[in-house]
């Protein structure tokens, strides 16, 4: 496949990031202008990755020079398969959030409107940049403009989001230095610092002390970003304290964009032999992945908040997405990345469920939930097929991407992980039938009395959310589902040459 | 022992200080401390990249003039006489990403200390757990 020029890579960066900045302008002369701007940006970046990703299918990877400089001077963009599948799912989980977020910022934040939407496209065009740069150094730098803006969003929440915040801020920049740290000994090895360049010098340098230890720290790194498992302490905080839409946004890209960033760096830069067999770093992160797994489930069952629920089940569910990875065989691969796509699309939708809950009635104890299915029958539908999903029961996404990765575990021989896939399934079950049995099926003894009394006078009455707030959410299920059943073009078209290119080579 | 210390010099200084800084965040309930601690851990990792692109007796990497005939003969014609400018450019840019963060974290701790009046970790958790 030829590579071919073309500049949309570098638009798809650069218009969120100038209407950051033309945003509080704008606000500041008329408020109501900055949530209109926010969606023409957001619209436009959803339309270029749709075209972008429409080149990539058609004629192989697109790229774009920074400044006219072939690439091992100057800063490469580029986007291949996989590259152009996390932007498809990134622009538009953050779409969805923004046409979502306009209810519910005017509702929790009245006064902060623009500088919310201003930090939230800088969100989005860090996470657009780590997708499409080829460039370790400038994938650092968009690491820590997603990270920066993340932590000013999560500190505009509730209660001790603050202090979670803070949390963030110091274990989010240990981090980010770590993975600077293994960009310094990799250029101190090769000199070079664009990703296909590496791929090339660091073949012949697999017994080097410095690629090993470049590579331990960007594994630490990258995990702390990620919220693997004994590196997740920021994580359920962070969630449960931001405003719903922000939990929507970063539950639903930052941690999966990490992942790609992970997938990334350890197939395409480090070379396969080296992740795989020289040391044994993939073992160690599926053995990661399984634990995070087994825990993060079993953290999930004790939370009696929901939001805190779905942040527990997070670090569960990133330690699919790890085993899956680092499984390092095709369908271990397959597995991983169509789960990473199909969580970031699921836990997303769980956020906007969960925040259009308290918009609307102002829970956030799952024991509250008795009838929700009569007063937001909408709402609560969508949070059931969500939740069919995350358990995996077919034919959502979660059954396929699970299928695929027992599949994987199966072919690597590790018998103890399809087991722990199982438990931890079994684990996904408990807590979300507990929290539907709650919203559509609640017990007499805990309902009836209150009820009986109350029941000409107070039923519960429907009292669905906003449209703009419903939609994104309906969408967000129904793409579940569509992933589900059309999971073999999905894999066809962008995971299996992307699978392909990281393992095969 | 000595000769690898004094052969890996920069190495070693920017563990012992990451080293200091991780105390800190770790170590230290207050919590500009933390941010200091954090602030040292960075710039240890800067001091790394710009000790990467050291060099002695190098010079800088821009062609002299040939017009003044004086310095002719000590013109830096070869690439190993330059001096390697990457990496202190990247750290400008690190350096740049760093004072953000700070700057962030700075701006939290004030919401912090307007909010519940204290800095101090064991202070601040009795403090949420009252309200």
């Amino acid at each position: 496949m030829n590579v071919h020029q073309s500049p949309l890579p570098v638009l798809i960066v650069a218009i969120p990031l100038i209407a950051a900045f033309v945003l509080p302008v704008c606000g500041w002369l008329k408020q109501k202008t900055a949530f209109p701007l926010a969606l023409f940006a957001l619209v436009c970046v959803f339309g270029m990755s749709i075209i972008v990703s429409m080149e990539v299918l058609r004629h192989g990877p697109v790229e774009y020079f920074m400044g006219g400089w072939p690439p091992p001077w100057g800063i490469e963009y580029h986007i291949d398969h996989l590259g152009s599948l996390m932007l498809l799912m990134v622009s538009f989980v953050t779409l969805l959030v923004g046409i979502y977020s306009n209810k519910s910022v005017l509702r929790e934040l009245p006064d902060k409107a623009v500088p919310f939407y201003s930090v939230y496209l800088l969100l989005v065009s860090g996470l657009m940049g780590i997708v499409v740069t080829a460039d370790m150094f400038n994938l650092y730098v968009f690491l820590e403009i997603s990270s920066l803006a993340s932590y000013a969003l999560i500190a505009l929440g509730r209660g001790t989001a603050v202090v979670s915040a803070f949390r963030y801020v110091i274990l989010g920049t240990v981090g980010a230095a770590f993975y600077l740290l293994s960009v310094g000994y990799l250029y101190s090895v090769t000199g070079s610092l664009n990703m296909n360049d590496l791929a090339i010098l660091l073949a012949d340098l697999d017994q080097s002390n410095a690629v090993l230890v470049s590579f331990a720290f960007f594994v630490i790194g990258i995990s702390i970003k990620m919220a693997l498992f004994p590196m997740h302490a920021w994580l359920p905080n962070a969630y449960s304290d931001a405003p719903s839409a922000v939990s929507a946004l970063i539950a639903g890209t930052t941690t999966k964009v990490a992942a790609y960033i992970l997938v990334r760096v350890m197939f395409f830069v480090f070379q396969p032999n080296l992740s795989i067999e020289l040391i044994p770093i993939t073992t160690l992160l599926s053995w990661m992945g399984a634990i995070a797994m087994l825990l993060g489930s079993v953290m999930t069952i004790t939370q009696s908040d929901l939001k805190r629920m779905l942040a527990y089940s997070s670090v569960a569910q990133v330690g699919y997405i790890v085993m899956g990875v680092s499984l390092a065989n095709t369908m271990g691969l397959t597995g991983g990345l169509l789960h990473l796509v199909g969580h970031a699309f699921m836990k997303g939708g769980l956020f906007l469920v969960a925040g259009a809950i308290i918009y609307q009635t102002g829970i956030r104890k799952i024991r509250d939930l008795r009838f929700l299915s009569i007063k937001m029958p909408w709402t609560a539908a969508t949070f059931a097929v969500i939740a069919c999903s995350m358990i995996g029961i077919p034919p959502t996404v979660g059954f396929f991407s699970k299928m695929y990765l027992i599949l994987g575990a199966i072919d690597a021989g590790q018998w103890l992980f399809v087991t722990i896939i199982f438990v931890s399934s079994v684990l996904a079950l408990m807590y979300f039938a507990n929290v539907i049995r709650y919203m559509y099926f609640p017990k007499e003894d805990e309902a009836l009395d209150t009820l009986s009394e109350q029941t000409q006078l107070n039923r519960p009455t429907r009292n669905e959310v906003p449209l703009t707030m419903l939609a994104p959410m309906l969408s967000l299920a129904v793409i579940i589902v569509l992933l589900g059943l059309f999971n073999g073009q999905v894999l066809s078209l962008f995971i299996e040459p992307a699978v392909t290119a990281s393992i095969v080579r | 022992m000595l000769d690898f210390i004094v052969g890996h010099f920069n190495s070693v200084t920017y563990i012992v200080l990451m080293m200091i800084g991780f105390y800190a965040m770790i170590g230290k309930a207050n919590f500009v401390k933390k941010l200091v601690g954090m602030n040292i851990f960075q710039w240890s990792i800067i001091l790394f990249f710009v000790s990467l692109g050291a060099k002695q007796g190098a010079t800088i990497p821009i062609v002299l003039s040939d017009h003044s005939p004086e310095h002719g003969e000590t013109l830096a014609r070869q690439a190993i006489q330059y001096v390697n400018p990457l990496p202190h450019v990247l750290m400008l840019t690190a350096i740049v990403v760093g004072v953000a963060t700070t700057g962030v974290a700075l701006a939290l701790l004030l919401r912090i200390y307007r909010r519940y009046g204290t800095l101090e970790e064991g202070d601040l958790l009795e403090r949420i757990r009252s309200l």
